[in-house]
């Protein structure tokens, strides 16, 4: 093995790490969200420092290859989607946090009711596949996984379209700023969706050589 | 685009050996492509066949044309003389003659018959120019050629091949010997001259390869594996032998 996959072999590790750490984050917050578990959710805020730890060990790691060892081809992608990926990671990471502070923050649970009828549960279920999917797919150089992304994403939004006309109805019977709260955790699940949806298409990227954003796509 | 030399069907053998088997390719004008491979890959033997030097090796046999605007090269009745006064060589290591400056550069135009002292200044100066030297060199002209560093004799090479005013300029490996800024230098020169001439260059350096070239051909024990643009050789190769030589997974 020479010292360019080595390098690289080492920064997939990290990269999966960070992986690890965001997919672990994002199941905590889906407990603090539906159980109303506020220690879980400050737990969240503390490992939050893990992971800008770890996006600037991995924004080394990417600038030391590309300076010292001038990847090509493979290479080359591999460390530009590694760099993207880390980035998007990391929001994605914010954003767990973001949504556990409304829990930490809160005096009163979201209500059962409003949790059901606007599928919060099922949305993080298939956000958390999500990201079962782009672990599985980084790990075993796998694209098919990774399109499977694709469609995922577009229920997120329609669960987040939903929610914005559902939740009305409730303002009369809960507290309103909690029912804000709620739908602000929504609509920051689907943006935390779409940069799932980046990544996939940079493991595309890296493994197919092909460029697919912006691009309408095939599920 | 227009395309200045074609090889068709190009099998070289050294006796029982076969160095290159069926090479199709086209080259660019004005425009530089790199030769690619592993040491024994028929690289060099392919950049000699654009000007027959192979052909004072004694078992050399080749199939196959190479047409260089329009002609076969390898007709009988090419003079190879004529054919080389087009067809310019940098060679790996710096080789100028044990004479003055001013007579490497004038060296092949003197042989051409040239007498003419004005002509010959001319000449002298501009090639200087062009190859990037002569501002380093122009109160020295009467000076050994071997009295210069080991960057400045390589430009000094490359500016007597460009007096003759050739068209193609074949380059072996020409910065294997040479330190960062002379190849900086020499780079900079190839990328200047292209705007002239047709360059096809030997190189092991894959940096190079990327840097300085339009066009990419990878070769692998006699054969052409790739050959398309250098970008999409450097980001995206089709080939997976490609891929292999290019990030160093090869063998």
């Amino acid at each position: 093995m020479n010292n360019l996959e080595k390098e690289i072999n080492s920064l997939k590790k990290e990269l999966l790490n960070m992986f690890f750490l965001v997919e672990s984050q994002w199941k905590k917050s889906t407990i603090a969200i539906l159980e109303f578990d506020q220690d879980i959710a400050e737990e969240i805020s503390s490992i939050e420092n893990r992971v800008n730890a770890l996006e600037l060990t991995i924004d080394k790691k990417c600038e030391n290859i590309l300076a010292l060892l001038s990847p090509v081809a493979i290479d080359l992608r591999f460390v530009l989607s590694t760099y993207k990926i880390n980035h998007e990671l990391e929001r994605v990471a914010d954003i767990a946090e973001s949504i556990a502070n409304y829990v930490a923050n809160n005096d009163e649970a979201y209500p059962k009711e409003v949790i059901e009828n606007l599928q919060v549960n099922d949305m993080l279920n298939e956000f958390n596949s999500m990201i079962d999917d782009i672990i599985e797919s980084f790990e075993e150089e796998d694209t098919k996984i990774a399109r499977k992304i694709f469609k995922k994403d577009k229920r997120l939004n329609e669960y987040n379209k939903k929610a914005g006309k559902s939740i009305i109805k409730f303002f009369d019977t809960y507290n309103r700023e909690n029912l804000m709260y709620l739908l602000s955790t929504i609509r920051k699940i689907e943006r935390a969706g779409d940069s799932l949806k980046n990544i996939g298409e940079e493991i595309i990227f890296h493994l197919e050589a092909k460029v697919i954003k912006h691009k309408e796509k095939k599920t | 685009m227009k395309t200045k030399i074609e090889a068709k069907n190009i099998d070289v053998f050294y006796g029982d050996f076969q160095a290159l088997r069926n090479i199709n390719m086209q080259f660019e004008e004005n425009a530089v492509t790199a030769l690619i491979g592993p040491s024994g890959c028929g690289k060099s033997t392919y950049l000699r066949l654009f000007n027959r030097m192979n052909d004072y090796i004694d078992s050399f046999k080749m199939n196959g044309e190479i047409v260089i605007d329009g002609k076969n090269i390898y007709e009988k009745d090419v003079l190879v003389d004529d054919l080389r006064k087009g067809i310019g060589m940098v060679f790996q290591k710096p080789n100028p003659f044990p004479k003055s400056i001013f007579e490497n550069v004038s060296y092949g135009l003197k042989i051409q018959g040239i007498k003419d002292k004005d002509f010959l200044n001319k000449r002298v100066k501009k090639a200087l120019e062009q190859s990037a030297l002569w501002d380093e060199v122009k109160n020295d002209l009467d000076k050994s050629a071997l009295a210069l560093s080991g960057g400045q004799q390589q430009r000094l090479c490359i500016a007597r091949t460009l007096a003759v005013e050739p068209k193609i300029l074949l380059m072996d490996e020409p910065t294997s010997a040479l330190d960062p800024i002379a190849t900086a230098k020499v780079e900079e020169l190839i990328h200047q001259l292209k705007e002239e001439y047709t360059i096809i260059i030997v190189t092991h350096n894959m940096q190079q390869a990327s840097r300085i070239s339009d066009f990419t051909a990878f070769f692998y024990m006699g054969d052409l594996i790739e050959y398309d643009k250098t970008d999409t050789i450097f980001t995206k190769p089709k080939n997976e032998r490609t891929q292999n030589y290019i990030t160093g997974r090869f063998g």
